[in-house]
């Protein structure tokens, strides 16, 4: 089943199945979502009285 | 038990993500004395009109201490005393406020001024009024039917 | 691991015991969101209520009938169902005690909810002295709770047959989590029963005239926030465990999944202070130690979002995916028992994100009990977690009943899940908004004397009506499916998923099955976050505070 592609592949690297490079991905988008929010807020409350 | 490579960045990364956060307002509250309201004073909920300074509601100079006005509430089912009232503006001010019966949460809308009244204990919150306008004050926790019929002001002038 | 013994399908006497825990449950969520729904359209300001019913008479109902009664009934439902998936069918005794617990817990149920119809307890779920509620609504309250250890009791129980017919072998991951969250749940509700039963109850009788209002709250918010968990960890169960199933991959590691439920039962409870950040008599030196704690319990939210990207991941790669984020086409998005809790797991990013801003410390004032609260725990609770229990009930209620999901209720079911997303994002997303502008929560339409700033918000609270309305459209579909796949879809077999270790994965370690440790880790941690302010406020303590019935 995990035959790469007939003449699909032109990279020497096959990708690696177990790769997790997305799961990083996705999580450091979630944690600089994080950081905007909470910064966000913390200006917020910097700048009230 | 074995954590991804990835994973390890993940949680190093987080980790001093939420440290930093709490170096953040660490600081801000022990250093810079940014600490949320937190008076330790009690008073007898029954006699708060006979108390000082909860017998001369309003805005009041003050000599020689770190703030120049003292600007006491008192809240009680369904009303703030006083319903209105005008604070200079820059004035360094320490906000007072107590209950006479049930919890009350006071809060100047659009501002950090946002304390818990709880019948029993005193809530002080110090800050510059540093910016003119006129402040609506709410009470944010619940306390019966007429709850979000009460409200103050604050006018902020130049 | 795998003992090829385990049946597969919950014994039928066990289903029908966590059905009757569902069908209270669906009629908690019929009740509970048409209250939601007049809410909203109350604070709208084009709408009264009639026949002199209150606003927070409505309130109450909506607090009490969601935050209360449908969580627990499904999550014990849920779990005893899962319990007897995983380590097989209950004893009669075991059984018989779910159904002692099941019993009282609805007694309790009837008597809060007939207490609240008379407008005898609009006191809202959280009850704060020195607002005073009629003392059957307290009684009312406490069966729930006991009736909640009791169901747990059966859990345990069978837990414990299970440990003693498997000696040395770790427990079925499912069985294991439930267990976990019993605990949790066990360790917390003593706080809310202590309020109760030692100053509530005998104050409402008239026995007692003063309530200490701090130590009330305090025990409160002590049970208060490990509820939160208690509604979560369930969620995460079908995160962890059955969703990797579902797609048809394999869960990303066993010990990983029950460390993270350690580390909330650790690190859930000594927290509650970071609810109470606003209060007077509490030194802020305690409240920041408890919002350190608070961010400890963080880390294992990280944990799961990394665990449950890369179940998905792999599975997407092993399908064939290339690419950063090829993996996500690959995913069985046609499928309501992956694509309704999917939805869920997308609300918990916004939902946590809010939840570290509400617990950093002095942050709390920009928040603190303006309507953004309410706009959070919309995402964590009434998205995240409720979702997944819509994703559970979709597979989990036909099971119970011997029927099967048929293809339009699939797609009935996604559609409902979008409705809510967009409903909520409507309502939720106006809240945060509106809170920021210092909108209080639970409070009902006022233009506060012609206030300007009030003014501002009232277009937010139209948008939360509209966002309300939607939902409630959400909640009729919700119940439809329900009746369907209780009393109307085909018969047939549903399959209870139940995830596999992906291969690489190792050997469970056996100390996450010391409950010694645990225990003991959290009961020492509770001390050490809580003795000492606690002493604090015995000995500072004003003058108790009498009843009042403001309402």
């Amino acid at each position: 089943m995990a035959q790469p592609g007939i003449g699909k592949k032109t990279n020497t690297k096959v990708e690696d199945q177990s790769s997790l490079k997305g799961t990083l991905a996705s999580v450091f988008l979630l944690g600089f979502f994080l950081i905007i929010t909470w910064v966000g807020v913390y200006f917020l409350f910097l700048d009230r009285f | 038990m074995h954590i991804h490579k990835f994973e390890k960045i993940w949680l190093i990364f987080g980790i001093t993500t939420l440290l930093v956060f709490l170096s953040v307002i660490g600081v801000s509250a022990f250093y810079l004395g940014n600490q949320p309201p937190s008076c330790l004073a009690t008073i007898n909920p029954e006699k708060v009109d006979t108390t000082a300074p909860f017998d001369k509601p309003g805005l009041k100079k003050v000599e020689g201490k770190e703030w120049d006005y003292e600007l006491v509430f008192v809240a009680s089912a369904f009303a703030y005393n006083p319903g209105q009232v005008e604070v200079p503006k820059g004035a360094k001010v320490k906000v007072i406020a107590t209950t006479k019966d049930v919890i009350h949460g006071f809060e100047v809308a659009g501002t950090n001024i946002n304390m818990m009244l709880e019948p029993g204990f005193i809530s002080e919150y110090v800050t510059t009024f540093d910016k003119a306008g006129e402040y609506l004050i709410v009470c944010n926790e619940y306390c019966g039917v007429g709850h979000h019929m009460m409200s103050s002001k604050i006018e902020v002038v130049e | 691991m795998s003992t090829k013994s385990i049946n597969t399908i919950v014994d039928r006497r066990d289903g029908k015991l966590a059905m009757a825990h569902f069908y209270v449950a669906f009629i908690a969520l019929a009740i509970g969101g048409l209250a939601g729904l007049l809410q909203t359209l109350v604070r709208s300001g084009k709408y009264e209520l009639p026949w002199g019913i209150g606003y927070y008479q409505v309130l109450t109902v909506h607090g009490v009938v969601l935050g209360l009664v449908l969580t627990t009934f499904f999550i014990m439902g849920f779990q005893l169902a899962a319990v007897s998936r995983t380590s097989g069918a209950l004893t009669d005794k075991q059984r018989m005690t779910g159904w002692i617990g099941f019993w009282l817990m609805t007694i309790g149920t009837v008597m809060a909810a007939v207490m609240i119809l008379l407008n005898e307890a609009s006191v809202l779920y959280t009850f704060y002295a020195p607002l005073q509620a009629h003392a059957l609504y307290y009684v009312g309250l406490t069966l729930v709770i006991v009736g909640s250890w009791i169901d747990g009791a059966a859990l345990i129980m069978a837990y414990a047959s299970w440990r003693k017919a498997n000696p040395g072998k770790p427990s079925p991951l499912l069985t294991f989590m439930a267990i976990v969250n019993t605990l949790l749940w066990i360790v917390a509700t003593i706080g809310v029963a202590a309020t109760v039963l030692f100053q509530l109850l005998p104050w409402s009788l008239g026995l007692v005239e003063r309530v200490d209002v701090l130590v009330s709250r305090t025990l409160f918010w002590y049970f208060g926030h490990p509820l939160v968990y208690f509604w979560l960890l369930p969620a995460y169960m079908a995160w962890y465990a059955i969703v990797p199933k579902i797609i048809g991959g394999k869960i990303f590691s066993d010990s990983l999944a029950r460390m993270s439920f350690i580390l909330f039962l650790l690190f859930s409870i000594p927290v509650g202070f970071h609810h109470q950040l606003m209060e007077p008599g509490i030194d802020p030196a305690w409240k920041f130690l408890q919002v350190i704690l608070t961010f400890l319990v963080i880390i294992p939210s990280l944990m799961t979002a990394f665990s449950l990207f890369a179940t998905f991941e792999m599975f997407g790669r092993s399908k064939g995916a290339t690419g950063l984020f090829g993996w996500v086409k690959k995913l069985p998005w046609g499928d309501a028992r992956f694509a309704v809790p999917f939805i869920g797991m997308l609300a918990f990013i916004p939902a946590g994100a809010g939840g570290v801003i509400n617990a950093s410390h002095q942050l709390n004032q920009v928040v603190h009990n303006t309507i953004w609260v309410t706009g959070h725990f919309h995402l964590t609770l009434a998205t995240s977690v409720i979702l997944t229990f819509f994703g559970i009930s979709y597979w989990l209620v036909p099971h119970l009943t011997g029927r099967v999901l048929t293809k339009a209720m699939n797609k009935l079911a996604i559609i409902q899940a979008v409705i809510w997303a967009i409903g909520m994002t409507f309502m939720s997303g106006a809240m945060h908004a509106a809170g920021l502008l210092g909108a209080p929560r639970r409070s009902s339409f006022s233009t506060y004397g012609g206030s300007e700033q009030a003014a501002e918000w009232i277009p937010y609270q139209v948008a939360q009506a509209v966002g309300g309305s939607i939902l409630f459209l959400g909640i009729i579909l919700m119940l439809y499916i329900f009746i369907n796949l209780a009393f109307f879809a085909p018969k047939g077999e549903q399959e209870f998923p139940v995830g596999e270790v992906a291969d690489a994965a190792e050997k469970t370690p056996m100390v996450f099955e010391n409950w010694k440790l645990w225990i003991g880790i959290t009961v020492l941690l509770i001390l050490f976050a809580y003795t000492i302010p606690f002493i604090d406020m015995i000995q500072n303590a004003p003058i108790g505070s009498k009843g009042y019935k403001f309402f």
